[in-house]
């Protein structure tokens, strides 16, 4: 291969997926999940981690399958990491230390109810003054928590994958809402762009589902009530979408320079080809009414990549089933791609695994990656009633079988958080 | 090394400590040549001594009542710092200069609601279905809009809003290694040639029972108000909290030019790691990174500025460090005037050396009797920041002729 044939349309180096892992409410490792996601399998059930009679959402796309020595974010969320990443580190083919940077997309942290519950249980009557939090504070005067300590830290997650995978560096813990992992993404992509490394390490994990996360979301209305059956409950683009299902998973991608990745007879997946983003300044919770944002996020997008409307084959959307991001998300997408959008397939793997917010980009761009390679569709399920102002080919129900060699991934979050990637088939 | 082709330089800074808000009010404190007086409260959150929010205006950065309302003062603080970064670079208000803005946020968590979770802790030592009693508590005592102020990336989300930076908005999460990630972050994008304008930086409030309850789970808080920073036997006497609102601009030099901006200092070179702290792996990564940026020996126009954090043993070995890496170069203590700020805690520091390079003055000791007084102006500053369990960075930065 010539020089020319490892830099993008800018003189960058190209950046090559050579490793994928991915665990979902569809189970663990990519195998699984393609065959469930394509067979329009649901991964949405009742709550079982804690009670949930008399909430009004009382369905999920928690990951409860795998092992985790104490029941906190922390430890879920690094579990299903440190899965993803073994799966994709095999696949890539990389052993002993990694040696780039690792960029891992986490939720925020907060200590756990049961963690504040036992701090409670350990106060002595004498000391039983003030608020919760003075009496904390003098059981801890009394006697240090360490494990309490690391388990609310925010750098915990990335400090154990870090040592285990033998990544280089400061590892950089990100949260751009429901948009990190492909943010998480894009900074491997910048970092490789910059000549700073050969391979990044990205990864996005969300295991932070409690009651109270549930709560939070379902108290700004954000969540589906349709809890019967459960995985009816997301159903984007659909006339009577209710809102998102919150869900949990991760996923690992191993980037590399399309030069590294070949010289060392690496099989390469597909090339993350275009990164845009850009700030919305509407609202906390709400996107711009013109869809401004979400419009130049996806043409900053196709522009890094250096392609143009005609060239995206399928579109992954971030199709959360809430009335909002579907209505905006068409307005984005038709604004961009006009005429030609009654042709581009858009489907929402959001139906089948619910919305596992922090970890949805990255899960997300292992699904695009795989449409790619093996030239089948994913549908969106649940599409039983379409919605009329969202006249799109969604892939009803069932997949299709396409040849696609550029997808479009979106994801937008709270606080005005809009980011979009391209990913290509292999050029060789 | 990144092979640099953009050189990068400070034109904005907004800092907000307990020494006052803005920029002027911390030059005219720090280039005096007396150390100033800390500011602390030991009384409220006794008996931890913190360094409180100062007297503030949050009008002047935030003129709409509505979205003062939607956060907590630590989002508070930090869109009032970005602003005043803004205002500072001469580009607050200019809506094209924004809209192409990069932002990187160095963010932890935002406050509980210390009613409700009491509240809660309360009634449970009454019931046994305390899974139940969460539901019922949460849903009906939960403000909704507390969560988008509690959330990590409406910091960043609140900035956009209120001043309307839009390029991108990015949120790093990881207590201390936060801040140098989104110093790193930054000016290694400028320095490649990936973004032209970044605003960076955090804020830490530390008026917050339920940090405290973090930091003091490994007992790390100092609980001794009279003790100063630093022991006569070189250890530290525990860590204060510290608030802080710490942003800055940060630009390629040719991106300033162009505009004319006053540019505070150039940013040479950041860099992170992490790893063991056993024997002496600490200070071989300490090693490492003073070499990857260039930070070597130094006279006494080199002024090191260091994040210590006050842990006895950790702050002892960076002082053992530093001293034998810059024996020469006066040190100032940030905690010892400022208090320790997490996330924010590196910004600050990278802050207030812009502040000592951009003036003609030696800047004051921070730790009175232990930072040694210097006669000389700053030409190069060193910033650390050795995290309290995790994570290093040091910056280097320079006079700009």
């Amino acid at each position: 291969m010539s020089k020319a044939a490892y830099t993008d349309h800018l003189g960058r180096p190209l950046v090559a997926v050579t490793g994928m892992g991915v665990v979902s409410s569809l189970g663990q490792g990519v195998a699984d999940n393609w065959s469930a996601l394509t067979s329009g399998k649901s991964g949405i059930h009742p709550i079982t981690r804690f009670p949930s009679d008399g909430l009004s959402t009382r369905i999920c796309g928690m990951v409860d399958f795998i092992d985790i020595p104490a029941p906190n974010a922390v430890e879920r969320s690094f579990a299903f990491a440190r899965e993803t990443t073994v799966e994709a580190l095999a696949q890539a083919g990389i052993t002993g230390e990694f040696g780039g940077p690792l960029f891992l997309a986490a939720p925020p942290i907060e200590p756990e109810w049961n963690a504040r519950f036992d701090l409670g249980d350990r106060v002595k009557p004498e000391q039983m003054t003030g608020n919760a939090y003075e009496q904390f504070l003098a059981v801890l005067r009394d006697k240090a928590d360490p494990a309490f300590h690391e388990a609310v830290l925010f750098g915990s997650i990335s400090e154990r994958l870090a040592d285990l995978f033998g990544t280089r560096g400061l590892p950089v813990t990100l949260s751009t809402a429901c948009a990190s992992g492909a943010t998480a993404i894009q900074l491997g992509v910048e970092a490789i762009r910059q000549g700073r490394t050969e391979r990044a390490l990205s990864v996005a994990t969300d295991g932070s589902v409690s009651a109270e996360a549930l709560i939070r979301f379902s108290l700004l209305s954000a969540l589906s009530t349709n809890n019967d059956p459960p995985e009816k409950a997301s159903r984007p683009f659909t006339k009577d979408r209710d809102g998102f299902v919150i869900a949990e998973g991760s996923a690992t991608l191993v980037l590399e320079s399309l030069e590294a990745a070949v010289t060392r007879g690496a099989k390469v997946l597909g090339i993350i080809s275009g990164c845009g983003e850009k700030a919305d300044d509407f609202h906390r919770t709400r996107s711009s009414p013109s869809g401004a944002p979400a419009i130049a996020t996806i043409n900053a997008a196709l522009d890094d990549a250096g392609l143009s409307i005609d060239q995206i084959g399928y579109v992954n959307a971030h199709g959360t089933s809430t009335p909002e991001n579907d209505k905006m998300e068409y307005l984005a997408l038709s604004t961009v791609f006009g005429d030609r959008m009654a042709d581009i397939p858009v489907s929402s793997n959001k139906s089948m695994i619910g919305h596992t917010l922090t970890a949805a980009g990255a899960i997300e761009a292992v699904f695009s990656l795989l449409t790619i390679s093996n030239g089948t569709l994913p549908p969106t399920i649940n599409y039983d009633n379409p919605d009329p102002a969202i006249p799109l080919d969604v892939v009803p129900n069932v997949k299709r079988d396409a040849t696609v060699t550029h997808v479009l991934s979106n994801s937008f979050g709270f606080g005005g958080q809009n980011a979009c990637l391209v990913m290509s088939a292999d050029p060789a | 090394m990144t092979h640099t082709r953009h050189q990068v330089v400070v034109t904005g800074i907004g800092l907000v400590t307990s020494l006052g808000v803005g920029h002027e009010a911390h030059r005219d404190q720090l280039m005096s040549g007396t150390a100033p007086s800390r500011v602390v409260d030991s009384t409220s959150f006794a008996p931890y001594t913190i360094h409180p929010l100062p007297e503030i205006d949050w009008s002047a950065q935030i003129p709409r009542r509505g979205d003062q309302r939607q956060m907590e003062n630590w989002q508070r603080l930090g869109v009032y710092a970005a602003g005043l970064a803004l205002d500072d670079a001469g580009l607050k208000g200019d809506l094209e200069a924004c809209a192409s803005m990069d932002m990187i946020v160095s963010a932890g968590g935002g406050e509980r609601d210390i009613n409700v979770d009491t509240l809660i802790v309360e009634e449970s030592r009454k019931r046994n279905d305390r899974e139940q009693l969460l539901n019922e508590k949460l849903t009906t005592e939960l403000r909704p809009t507390l969560f988008l102020a509690q959330l990590s990336n409406l910091l960043a989300g609140n900035i956009s809003i209120v001043h309307k930076v839009t390029g991108s908005s990015r949120t790093l999460m990881g207590e201390e290694g936060a801040g140098i990630s989104a110093v790193e972050t930054g000016f290694a994008r400028i320095a490649a040639g990936q973004s032209t304008h970044c605003l960076v930086g955090g804020a830490f409030v530390s008026e917050r029972v339920d940090m405290l309850m973090v930091m003091e789970a490994i007992q790390g808080l100092g609980k001794d108000a009279d003790a100063p920073f630093w022991s006569a036997d070189g250890s530290a006497n525990g860590m204060n909290l510290g608030t802080a609102g710490a942003f800055l601009v940060l630009e390629s030099l040719e991106h300033a030019q162009a505009r004319g901006a006053h540019v505070y200092a150039r940013l040479d070179a950041v860099l992170g790691d992490r790893g063991s702290r056993e024997a002496d792996r600490l200070e071989q990564r300490l090693t490492r990174l003073a070499d990857d940026t260039g930070a070597s020996g130094g006279g006494v126009d080199t002024v090191v500025f260091t994040g210590a954090t006050g842990y006895p043993e950790l702050s002892a070995r960076e002082r053992t460090f530093l001293q034998s890496r810059f024996p020469n170069a006066p040190r100032r203590t940030l905690g010892a005037l400022f208090g320790h700020s997490l996330e924010a805690h590196f910004p600050t520091g990278v802050a207030l050396a812009c502040l000592a390079l951009d003036d003609d003055a030696p800047v004051s000791p921070f730790a009175a009797g232990e930072d040694a007084v210097t006669s000389a102006a700053a030409n190069t500053a060193i910033v650390t920041a050795i995290g309290h369990v995790r994570g290093e960075g040091i910056a280097r930065l320079t006079r700009m002729p």
